[in-house]
């Protein structure tokens, strides 16, 4: 366990982290940001999230991050999933069922293409 | 999130629409879409300008610049000129009305930005809460080394002071002369504590700190801890909020684990713990006294001032209590300056507030903006609009204890000193925005319901007060309201707000008050001609049930 004695070692810290972060985000990785807050949750996050790993699974999917994150305060839009393939921009999709997740998985993760119709207005 | 550099606001109201709104919008997009700049400018609509002598309305943010009214062929020239050349088209400007109370606004904040500033909840939303890497990562726990590594106690609370910030728990006590008389008063031991327990109505502010981004406040208490001289520290999480407290345990566990708390943090004389402790689900323990009762395990009821937590509090001890918002902006004004701070909000209130949004708007949530927007921006551009096209009628702010705005006031900045010069109060941040279908009375008879359940009964006034006022608000939705009923509310009010022992019974009153002073008609309604302007209170018994006739 890295103990933090010095600034040097906030620093090391701070610097493995966004390596590691780096590598997420560098081409043939995608990472999938579910909001997991209590609005989220409320929502039906919990089964949007499961859709997701089932999808990965049943596909056989790699190089996927799926993780979760607290509310971004957009809450008529929940559940709200994040999509970052690569080191494209970050596509923030809203109101995703299992069913649009799915859709999503399908288009935009493997296929490559946004889906337009659950993108949140800006 | 998508960020944009524009945004442009098409007004929506029925007489815009009948000129050809629709078409305006239409061929903005179009336009924009022309010149391939759709992923940095956002067009939304507007509604209720006020402004139909110049219908339809286009504004144009940040600069907020007021075009109307506008045609199909302007279009084209506002698009070119304003949004790709980025000079304003002078001579299609609206006509500026001063006084009317209504646009005036957008002549005087031209040039500020109301876009969504994020400070306190800049990670929320985007890193993993449960994992301390990902919070180092986004700058955490710079600010504590910071202060660990170069600057004394007092330095510290300096910079708070120069910042200006106050306490977004309510009553916006100004936070580094907080500190100070903690950090003055000798003791052996001292305390910091975290106001989590947000059991005002319709606020969630908090939750969405603590869940999303729950280092944020380990890290400022810690802080505090340091510039105080307190060595433990208490987090007092509502009881409803079991995630945000999981996220607390787990944050605090990381925290241990990576030597941020506990003794001699980054080999310096300073050590620092803190606990968590669930409330256990009474609004009044959010006081600050009752919260400090309540974690000292005694039943939680507010206790006598002076002495102030700050000289004699948990345990007796000097006590510095703070809300969550509040402690979330610490690092970020540590790391970045008192006078970074200031270049956000307005000069009496500087900063960033966190405001959550419900009630009858197209988008209901949570925004973070510059101290000073008014209301009618917050309801046009962040609640994208009235819903179904209705009218807006009056909003809360702050949760139940929290002033009833009506529309007239609705261009009020909303900073701490302009809303006490308007004699309304901020509150904690929940905006409750209400449409003409929503009665005065029978919101009044709600939020009146809530604080006769939440008086904790130990003084007089507010015990039978809020009883009473709920009495006759009863009486009067139910048709049976006389005028005497109207002396005594403004009797009870008066008490109320003057010999209650506490907040609560202080501002109890605040929202009759507030129906008094500014909806008193709806309210004789009412009573004189027997009805609900609205529609919505019975304004007759509940009839019983007839007996069976056998
Ligand atoms: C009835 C009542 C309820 C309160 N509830 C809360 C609350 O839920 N959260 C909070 O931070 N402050 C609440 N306060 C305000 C606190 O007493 C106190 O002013 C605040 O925690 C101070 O923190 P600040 O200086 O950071 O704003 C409440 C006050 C009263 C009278
Ligand atoms: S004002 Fe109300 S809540 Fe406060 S101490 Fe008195 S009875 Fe209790």
């Amino acid at each position: 366990m890295p103990v933090v004695k010095s600034l040097d070692d906030l620093k090391r810290i701070r610097e493995e982290a966004l390596q590691k972060r780096q590598i997420k985000t560098s081409p043939g990785h995608t990472q999938i940001v579910v909001g997991m807050g209590t609005p989220g949750i409320a929502a039906g996050a919990r089964e949007t999230i499961k859709a997701i790993l089932d999808y990965i699974e049943n596909n056989k999917l790699e190089n996927i991050v799926v993780r979760q994150t607290g509310n971004i305060g957009r809450d008529s839009y929940e559940p709200i999933v994040q999509v970052i393939v690569g080191d494209a921009e970050t596509v923030t999709y809203g109101k995703v069922t299992p069913e649009a997740a799915s859709e999503i998985m399908e288009k935009h993760v493997k296929g490559g293409s946004v889906v337009r119709a659950y993108i949140i207005p800006a | 999130m998508n960020f944009s550099r524009s945004m442009v606001l098409v007004s929506s109201d029925p007489e815009s629409v009948r000129r050809g709104a629709d078409e305006i919008y239409a061929l903005f997009e179009k336009e924009i879409a022309a010149r391939d700049m759709e992923g940095e400018i956002s067009i939304s609509r507007l509604t209720d300008t006020g402004r139909p002598d110049a219908a339809p309305i286009v504004v144009i943010y940040p600069e907020a610049v007021v075009y109307g009214p506008v045609n199909a062929e302007n279009v084209k020239e506002i698009v070119e000129e304003h949004l790709y050349k980025g000079r304003v088209a002078e001579h299609l400007l609206a006509p500026t009305r001063e006084l009317s109370g209504r646009i005036g606004w957008l002549k005087t904040r031209k040039g500020t930005l109301p876009a969504e500033k994020r400070i306190v909840l800049r990670r929320a939303g985007r890193i993993d809460p449960e994992n301390i890497e990902e919070y180092i990562a986004e700058d955490g726990y710079q600010a504590l080394a910071k202060a660990l590594t170069g600057m004394k106690a007092t330095e510290v609370i300096d910079v708070l002071k120069e910042s200006g910030l106050q306490g977004r728990g309510g009553a916006g006590f100004p936070t580094g002369l907080k500190w100070s008389f903690v950090a003055g008063t000798q003791s052996e031991k001292k305390y910091v504590v975290c106001n989590a327990d947000e059991s005002e109505p319709g606020t969630f502010k908090d939750r969405v700190i603590l869940e999303g981004d729950p280092l944020a406040i380990i890290e400022a208490m810690t802080i505090a801890g340091y510039a105080v001289g307190a060595d433990e520290g208490f987090v007092y999480v509502r009881g409803e909020y079991k995630l945000a407290q999981n996220r607390l345990e787990n944050a605090v566990k990381q925290a241990r684990e990576y030597g941020l708390l506990g003794k001699n943090i980054m080999d310096t004389a300073f050590s620092f713990d803190i606990h968590i402790h669930s409330g256990a689900g009474a609004y009044i323990c959010g006081e600050e006294t009752a919260l400090l009762e309540s974690i000292e395990g005694k039943r939680g009821e507010p206790r006598s001032r002076p002495p102030y937590p700050t000289t004699e509090g948990l345990w007796g001890k000097p006590t510095l209590v703070n809300n969550v918002e509040t402690l979330a902006n610490v690092p970020p004004i540590l790391l970045n300056g008192g006078q970074w701070y200031r270049q956000f909000g307005t000069p009496s209130s500087p900063g960033t507030k966190v405001y959550t949004i419900l009630g009858n708007v197209n988008f209901t949530g949570l925004i973070e903006v510059p101290m000073g927007i008014t209301l009618r921006e917050v309801v046009n551009i962040y609640g994208q609009g009235m819903k179904d096209g209705a009218t807006f009628k009056l909003a809360q702010t702050g949760g139940s204890s929290g002033s009833v705005i009506p529309a007239s006031l609705q261009d009020t900045p909303m900073d701490f000193e302009s809303f006490r010069k308007a004699g309304v109060s901020l509150g904690s941040g929940a905006l409750l925005i209400c449409d003409e279908n929503t009665c005065v009375v029978d919101l009044a008879l709600v939020l009146q319901k809530f604080f006769k359940f939440e008086s904790c009964g130990k003084c007089t006034p507010c015990r039978v007060g809020t009883g009473r006022i709920h009495e006759i608000l009863t009486g009067i939705v139910e048709g049976r309201g006389t005028l005497k009923d109207m002396e005594n509310l403004d009797y009870l009010v008066d008490s109320l707000t003057r010999i209650s022992n506490c907040g609560l019974g202080q501002t109890a009153s605040v929202p009759i008050n507030d129906v008094l002073k500014y909806f008193r008609p709806e309210l004789e309604a009412h009573i004189k001609l027997g009805v609900c302007p609205c529609g919505v209170c019975p304004m007759s018994a509940p009839v019983k049930e007839p007996a069976a006739v056998a």
